[in-house]
């Protein structure tokens, strides 16, 4: 019996700033004060917090330790696990009051959160089966396959309201109800783990934390729709991610949850796993059954949906990671739990990864309906450095950004569709007034120029062609008739493409020119960037009278673009700069102007 | 795993070892002091003692854990037992075998064993 747990964040985030050596230094000093049968080290999932990583919880005690070193680890162990003090100055500073320790729970970060999705991210082992059948694993599987029959298996999640959380919001039950009344035969459950978005890292973090929810959601999918074999299309770009899932299958199957007879009742289910290269379009339903067919991932038209003809020409149904997340406790509190949390339309909760320009980057799970205020200003803390928030963008490159004028609409499907933005899988980039909204409309169309398959021609030729005059515009070469020529194309390209991609790949940049048009005027008509951000329309200036002469701009400057002599003003030659700013970080004498 | 009964067998045995990391601020506290001193006189086997014990009699509602100096080291080792809502007891002068009998009457059966508190233990 162990009278601590050392629970170390084995999520991506805290990995790459860490993490694993941290796990050895405790381990190794454990051993060396001889607590390695009182003390457990556990490598978790994600925690949420990813921007304080690499991050350590203590039990029972709960001490939240954030940004540990390697070389605080000593501390930690002879202080706290050794003698029981609490290292104060490790704690998550909000953690820390004056007479007591608060808990986790209780800071900004958390407090709004509502974990269902993530429940055991950050709590269990992912790389241990028993710890996720500790709290209520595969329970619901065997629920299912004892007591309930494939229709009040949709029945639960008809009532339940849930819909797909990869960005589209279609109803899951329904979605099951045609694949399952499809004629028997081979028929597929597909998990859709393609997580392309920039940005985006929600099913990252599931997978990495609790994999096993995914199987055992896929296995109650396979019993109500009847199939027996199931497929999970992961990026190979998520290494941590694929290898829990590989220890995850093969743990379930040797503990029975997996293969043949399933805790005794004659269901057979198998999952296997299918990695994919990183095309953003293979997170597009019918490429996504393309590649796992083998072929070049390109999209198909639909009807024929996959519930009649999907993976390898039989009935499939697909869902997202976190959509998975969701189903095993609907089964087990009920329908009218989940249906309690969110909104008329939306319920339950969704899952945002938070990054950009806010305080608190990481993984956040939050009730339908909360506002997009609540998000940035108490779970995020708002912008860094007190910059004033300027716009959200939802979706990633699928989807549109939200103004600050339009920051206290709760969040759900509809009313985002409504301001001309969508959920899409969650990535919620936050953005102050230091970015330029065109180039972000730029950034997000070059993303889909890259990846667009090019089997449409819409898509191919028309965000390219968009694409163009977005860089026209960031140089100051537009007319105020190429923004008209824009928004037509973005419309045709809408109206025309083959698949989601092509369709909602206008979307940034039609939420720019609905919000922030008079940015896309400013660097037309008066050739100016009010952010700063575009290069060619920016000028960097000495201002004459502050300038010391120390030479020190003159010296830093790569393209020597910068003459003057000694204890005299400087001047910067406009036809050699090259804008890169190195003169202005320079300078100490704040005599470097950007106009 | 042949069948849901199996199953559920080995969710209660395993939720057993990971009820340290709910919430713990409505559980009895017992508080061992492992400072130097209190670990000199040997306080690691009684919190050995109190692991163990609590862990067979599988008392979910009771959270070990430890503390620094308290301040009277001549009557280390030192055990603190809070539960909320009623007055701290300190037991001192602990012993492995103390501390099975301060689980068994105190913690399961409600009776502070009064000998071996710091009001009978400093007379």
């Amino acid at each position: 019996m162990y009278r601590s747990h050392v629970l170390v964040c084995g999520g991506t985030g805290c990995t790459s700033s860490g993490s694993a050596k941290i796990i050895e230094e405790f381990e190794k000093e454990i051993a060396a004060t001889g607590l390695q049968d009182e003390v457990r080290v556990v490598r978790t999932g994600c925690f949420g917090l990813c921007a304080l990583g690499p991050v350590v919880i203590i039990y029972p005690e709960g001490a939240f330790y954030s940004r540990v070193d390697p070389k605080d680890v000593k501390e930690i162990v002879d202080e706290h696990l050794l003698k029981g003090r609490i290292v104060r100055r490790l704690l998550y500073t909000e953690t820390v009051q004056e007479d007591h320790i608060s808990s986790l729970n209780e800071t900004g970060f958390y407090k709004k959160q509502k974990r269902v999705a993530l429940r055991n991210c950050g709590v269990i082992n992912p790389e241990d089966i028993n710890e996720y059948i500790a709290y209520d694993g595969y329970q619901a599987l065997g629920k299912v396959l004892t007591e309930m029959t494939p229709d009040d298996v949709i029945d639960v999640l008809n009532r339940s309201g849930l819909r797909g959380r990869g960005g589209a919001g279609f109803p899951t039950g329904r979605k099951w109800t045609f694949a399952k009344n499809q004629p028997a035969g081979q028929k597929y459950v597909c998990c859709n783990a393609d997580e392309g978005d920039p940005g985006a890292f929600m099913d990252r973090s599931v997978l990495e934390g609790d994999p096993h929810v995914v199987l055992e959601a896929m296995a109650i999918a396979g019993y109500t729709i009847g199939s027996n074999q199931g497929y999970i299309y992961v990026r190979a770009e998520y290494p941590i991610a694929v290898k829990r899932l590989e220890i995850a299958i093969e743990q379930a199957r040797e503990m029975g949850l997996l293969g043949k007879n399933i805790l005794g009742t004659g269901f057979d289910f198998d999952i296997e796993l299918r990695l994919g290269s990183g095309a953003f379009v293979c997170g597009e339903e019918t490429a996504l059954m393309t590649s796992i067919e083998g072929h070049r991932g390109e999209p198909r038209p639909r009807p024929p949906f996959p519930a009649v003809k999907g993976l390898f020409g039989k009935s499939s149904i697909l869902n997202n990671v976190e959509t998975w997340a969701n189903i095993p406790q609907i089964i087990l509190k009920g329908p009218e739990w989940f249906a309690s949390m969110g909104t008329e339309t939306s319920k339950g909760t969704k899952v945002f990864a938070l990054g950009g320009k806010i305080h608190n980057t990481g993984l956040v799970e939050i009730p339908m309906g909360t506002t997009l205020r609540e998000i940035v200003e108490e779970i995020g803390g708002g912008c860094p450095g007190g910059k004033k928030f300027k716009a959200a963008q939802t979706g990633g490159p699928s989807g549109g950004c939200i103004p600050a004028s339009k920051i206290d609409t709760p969040i759900d499907y509809e009313n985002l569709i409504a301001i001309g933005s969508m959920m899409g899988s969650g990535g919620l980039i936050v953005m102050d007034e230091d970015n330029c909204m065109v180039d972000i409309a730029k950034f997000f169309l070059e993303f889909t120029v890259d990846e667009s398959c090019g089997k449409c021609s819409p898509c191919r030729i028309g965000t390219k062609r968009l694409y163009e005059m977005l860089d026209k515009v960031t140089r100051g070469e537009a007319t105020l008739e190429d923004l008209d020529k824009m928004e037509k194309l973005c419309y045709y390209i809408k109206d025309n493409a083959l698949c989601g991609l092509g369709q909602t790949a206008p979307n940034p940049v039609l939420s720019t020119l609905r919000y922030f048009r008079d940015e896309y005027v400013a660097h037309v008509v008066d050739k100016r960037c009010p952010a700063g951000v575009c290069k060619h329309l920016l000028q960097y200036q000495i201002v004459a009278d502050k300038c010391k002469g120390c030479t020190l701009c003159a010296r830093n400057c790569p393209v020597g673009a910068i003459s003057g002599t000694v204890k005299n003003p400087h001047v910067i030659d406009q036809s050699k700069c090259i804008k890169c700013g190195a003169c202005m970080e320079k300078c100490k004498f704040g005599a470097i102007v950007r106009k | 795993m042949k069948s849901l009964a199996e199953l559920q067998a080995l969710r209660d045995k395993m939720k057993d070892q990971m009820g340290i990391r709910g919430d713990d601020s409505k559980n009895i506290r017992v508080v061992v002091g492992m400072a130097t001193c209190g670990i000199a006189a040997g306080a690691r086997p009684v919190l050995h003692a109190f692991t163990e014990e609590v862990a067979k009699r599988g008392l979910k509602d009771v959270t070990v854990a430890q503390t620094g100096c308290i301040g009277i080291c001549q009557y280390e080792p030192v055990v603190e037992v809070m539960e909320p809502g009623k007055e701290k007891v300190t037991y001192v002068k602990m012993t492995p075998e103390k501390a099975v009998k301060v689980v068994n009457d105190h913690l399961v059966n409600g009776n502070v064993v009064t000998e071996y508190t710091i009001g009978a233990v400093a007379k």
